[in-house]
Parts: structure tokens; sequence; C-alpha cells
């Protein structure tokens, strides 16, 4: 049977959660209109007043935000709360320029980990599990957002962090974890090395909620079959509170993003142009509940789907696809769009390890595609025909999956880093 | 009669067998024959040792693949037309040659082997037994 954390809002009619949006964006526009001067002067320039937004209907008159903003009003600039009302900072992982920075007052923190607790129990959490959280604590939101789900839900907490490996699997198995809450590349790892060590038989886990970072069906299936679990996928970014924005239930197919505080759109990433349901395009979150870092159409870069359909699960809320890539993520190579999730597929179903690396550099003007890849036991042969032949094979199946040539490199295994956060996937050394 | 040889994945190829090597010293297991075949990102390291069940262990508790094969080992007569002798009686059955490599011992100078690696070892074992080639057992090889 589903369960809920608060089935009166998760599974609230369409009406009521319209009239909360409604009621709760007016209400946002005038807090951001009237204490965040940065963007009340981009709603001036698009002539755009708080009396002009009567409800979601009027949303796609406000101005977008987006990553530059955050890094142009560093620190304080989004800021719609005074400091002391204040009680966190977190902070992205900032793989380009300036770090970005969002503030929390209590009451922000509390519906941030009301949404991972929803995620949690959406997962079977209850208080008799045992929740092993080993997101980074810190500044990145990963740990910080399960933990404090995970107290709400009332289970047992383990705030492991990342790293480790030896401890976690100590823990997990003389603690006996139940819930894993950890990106998904360090899933796969920890699923390893548990297999590795024999432990299959003394782990009690029974799921998974992994975020965080992209991973593809095959992925879920590998980490699901090794760790005998059901593996759940959280989304989440911290300029719009963290993991839990939205979140998956029974049914695995998209997640539900909690629409009682995050309004979502799709939209066309070069025109700006809201999209109809059901289109592929840039996601967009405006946060409706929160007080000091209320960001207003903030576009995500993510590229993904909505729908309405309903859901067996009985929740209402609207679902988002996995994100099929992020235009920054996205690798103009040779004039072809490559998402890192296409090269993972490929490698999932030739029977690679998920883990992997694509380095794209320009040789002679000419755009060059390297995949490195771990060999795993599985696949590795004495005879250097059979091996050279298997990695003819996934040139091949990366060529039409992908439309151009790449070069495929065998490495050791655990040579490409993981663990820590987010994997390094993608290093472009194109000097353009 | 066949013998235990033992695979590994290397990527870099004078590090890496530096380090596999290092492992299997520290580790006290003693190389009796090595072959190499390479491309330019990786290759194969196969080793015959004295102890492979110790190596093998060694090796993936440092975080090698490593792979078990059965081959045979073949002594050949250290004069000319030694080699040749055996891969005759393989031709004349039929037999493919995935792979060979020979090497001399440290004791008896005259003494050389070949390994080689056949699809099917029984078959080649039949053959070259029946033509009076005796195979090396694998006390022997892992005793040289
Ligand atoms: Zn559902």
């Amino acid at each position: 049977m589903e369960r809920y954390y608060q089935p009166e809002i998760e599974c609230a009619s369409r009406e009521q959660i319209l009239d909360w949006q409604n009621e709760r964006l007016v209400k946002q526009v005038r807090h951001v209109w009237d204490n965040v001067p940065y963007y009340r002067k981009k709603m001036e320039e698009k002539k755009v007043t708080p009396s002009d937004i009567k409800g979601v209907d009027d949303l796609y008159k406000l101005p977008f935000l987006t990553k530059d903003d955050l890094r142009e009003a560093y620190p304080y600039g989004l800021l719609a709360k005074p400091l002391r009302d204040c009680v966190r900072i977190q902070s992205t992982s900032g793989t380009t320029g300036r770090r970005v920075v969002a503030f929390y007052t209590q009451h922000d923190v509390d519906l941030w980990d009301e949404c991972c607790a929803r995620a949690i129990v959406a997962a079977g959490g209850t208080n008799e599990d045992v929740c092993h959280v080993c997101y980074g604590y810190g500044l990145f939101t990963g740990g910080p957002g399960l933990n404090g789900g995970s107290h709400k839900v009332g289970c047992l907490t383990l705030p492991m962090s990342s790293g480790n490996t030896d401890r976690q699997l100590q823990f997990m198995v003389d603690l006996g974890s139940t819930i894993l809450c950890c990106t998904p590349s360090y899933a796969a790892y920890l699923a390893e090395s548990i297999i590795e060590r024999g432990l299959q038989d003394k782990i009690k886990l029974k799921a998974g909620i992994f975020g965080a970072e992209a991973w593809s069906e095959e992925m879920r299936q590998d980490i699901q079959k090794k760790l005998g679990i059901k593996a759940y996928d959280i989304y989440g970014l911290t300029e719009i509170s963290g993991p839990g924005v939205s979140f998956e239930c029974s049914e695995q197919t998209g997640m539900h993003i909690n629409e009682d505080h995050f309004i979502a759109e799709i939209i066309d990433p070069d025109t700006g142009e809201v999209l109809p349901e059901g289109s592929k395009g840039e996601l967009v979150f405006t946060s409706i509940t929160k007080e000091a870092f209320p960001l207003l159409r903030y576009r995500t870069r993510d590229i993904c789907v909505l729908s309405r359909k309903p859901c067996s699960c009985g929740r209402t809320h609207v679902k988002m696809s996995k994100p099929m890539g992020r235009s920054d993520d996205m690798l103009i190579i040779k004039g072809v769009n490559v998402f890192p999730s296409q090269i993972e597929t490929v490698l999932m179903e030739q029977g690679y390890a998920a883990n992997y690396q694509i380095i794209v550099d320009r040789v002679n003007n000419s755009d060059t595609l390297e995949v490195q890849v771990e060999m795993t036991p599985e696949m590795f042969s004495d005879k250097l025909s059979q091996v050279a032949e298997m990695e003819k094979q996934l040139v091949g199946a990366l060529k039409s999956m992908l439309g151009i040539l790449s070069k495929v490199t065998l490495v050791a295994p655990k040579t490409i880093q993981r663990s820590e956060g987010k994997a390094v996937r993608i290093i472009d050394k194109r000097k353009i | 009669m066949t013998v235990k040889q033992i695979s590994v994945f290397v990527t870099n190829m004078t590090g890496g067998l530096a380090e596999v090597s290092g492992v299997l010293g520290s580790s006290g297991v003693d190389i009796r024959a090595l072959s190499i075949a390479d491309t330019k990102d990786f290759g194969i390291l196969r080793i015959i040792v004295d102890a492979p069940d110790k190596a093998v262990s060694a090796l993936t508790g440092s975080g090698y693949i490593v792979k078990v094969t059965e081959v045979l080992a073949v002594p050949i007569k250290d004069a000319p037309g030694g080699l040749s002798e055996v891969l005759t009686v393989l031709a004349e059955a039929g037999i493919f040659i995935e792979y060979l490599y020979a090497f001399a011992t440290r004791t008896n100078a005259q003494d050389a082997y070949v390994v080689l690696r056949v699809p099917d070892n029984e078959e080649a074992e039949k053959a070259l037994t029946s033509k009076g080639i005796k195979l090396l057992a694998p006390e022997e090889i892992y005793n040289i």
C-alpha cells in the first residue's frame, strides 16, 4: 500500500493545488518586489509590476533568473530577508566561476526537510527504518537535505557523509541500514564493494534514494539488481532549496514535483517561450513559499518533460522526467549535440561499468571525443583479439547512438575518480 | 595436463609491469614465464608462477583484473628444429594456436619450454602425446 508523508497535500485535487499556487505566487511576487531590488529592477525593465500577477496564468510575464544572475548578485543581491532571520546557507559545487550561495530561514529549512521527508516515505521509509545518508554534508545540499527529511520521518539517521567506504560498509552491516541515500555513482561503487567483500547477505538495504547526478534507467537496473533494493530518483538544486524539489514514487516513471512549494514550467531554451505540456524543453522553477531566497522563474538548464497523467501512486502533483541532459552539460562535438547520458546508456548496454569519463579535445581544428571506461573482470580476456573486438563493438555502438566517431580507451578498474559527491564525467580541453 | 596461466590487465606497460612484479614479489610469488600482448593503450600480461592461487589473491587484492586460464606447457629440445617439431604436430592435427610463448629455465639451460594457448586443451594434448611429446605437469613447472 502506498504511504504518504502528507497525504492531504500530496494527493490534493488539481483545483486545490492551483488555489495554493495562485495565492502563494501573488504573495511571493509582492515579497520579492518589496525586498529584492535586483529582481525588482528586472521586473521594471520588463514593465511588470506585482499587480500584473494575479495567478499562475500570469507567470510568463515575469523575467527569468539564470545562474549568471546568481553570480552577479553574489552574495546578498537576491536575499529577501534580513540576515537576522536567516539560519543557514548552502552553496553549489560551482564548476565554473563564482559559487552560488543560497540562504534559508528556519521556515525554509523546514519546508525543505518536509520535501525530503515526502521522498523518503515515497521510497517506503517509516520510523522503523535506518536511513544511511552518504551524500556529502556541509555546503553541498545532499547530506543536510536527506538528513533533515530522515529526522522528520523519524528514521534512525546515520549522518555518514561521503567517502571512507570501509566505514560506510561497517555501519551498514553493524547498524542494519535499510535506506541508502547517496549519488548513483557512489551507490554503484558501494554495490561493487559489497559484492567484492561478499557482504550481500549481511546488508539489510531495501531502498535507495539517489540523486545529484545524471543516471540512466540501465544504471538503476544495475544498482537494483546488485543491491537487491528498489532505487528511487530524487531531484533538486541548491538555488531552489536542495534535493526533494521532486522525487520518485513506487511507479518509478518520473518525479513528482512538490507543487505546493514550486511551480514548474517548460520553456524553449532558445526563445524563452513557455511550451505546452508534454513538450521537451528547459525546466524553470518558481519558488512560492521560500522566504530568504525566493527565486522566481529560475532557469535550471535541465532539459525534461512534464506530465500530468494520473499516477498509480495516488499523488496528484505533476511529474517531471529524469533530466535528459543539461544545456550546460550538453556537448556540441563536431556540430552534434551529445549528452553524457547517451554514452552511459551505451556503456551499460554493452556490459561495462557505469563509471566513465568523456574527454573532448580539438586537434587540428577538428573535435575529438574520447570515452574512457573501466575494464571489468567479466569483460577481461587473456586474448588480445577478444578485448580488441569488444572495444571495436563499443566504438560501433557509440557511433550509432551519437552519430560521431569516438575513441574508446579501456582503463584499469577504479582509476576514474568517483565516490565523493558528483563524479567528474566530462573533461573539455577545447580552447575555443 | 594443463598449467595455470594468469592474465593481468595493465594500462601503462612500463610502470604497470613494475607494479605487478612488485605485488608478486612482496607476496613471495616467483614468475616462471611471462609474455605481453599490448596495444597503444593497454596490455595483457600473461604469467606463469610458482604459486598461482597466492598470485591471484595478491593481485586482485591490489585491485588488478586477472583471469586464470589453463594452458599447455611443452618441453622442447633446445636444438635447431625443437619448436618446429611441436608446431608441426599441432598443424598436422589441424589445431589452431591462439598464441604461444617460449621460455627457458635458470636451473638447466638445456631445457626450453613453450606455453600453448589452444581452443581445446584435451585435443591438443592427445595429438602431442600420440607423437611421444610429453607435457609438463603443474608441479614440474611450478617447481622449476
Ligand atoms: Zn506517483
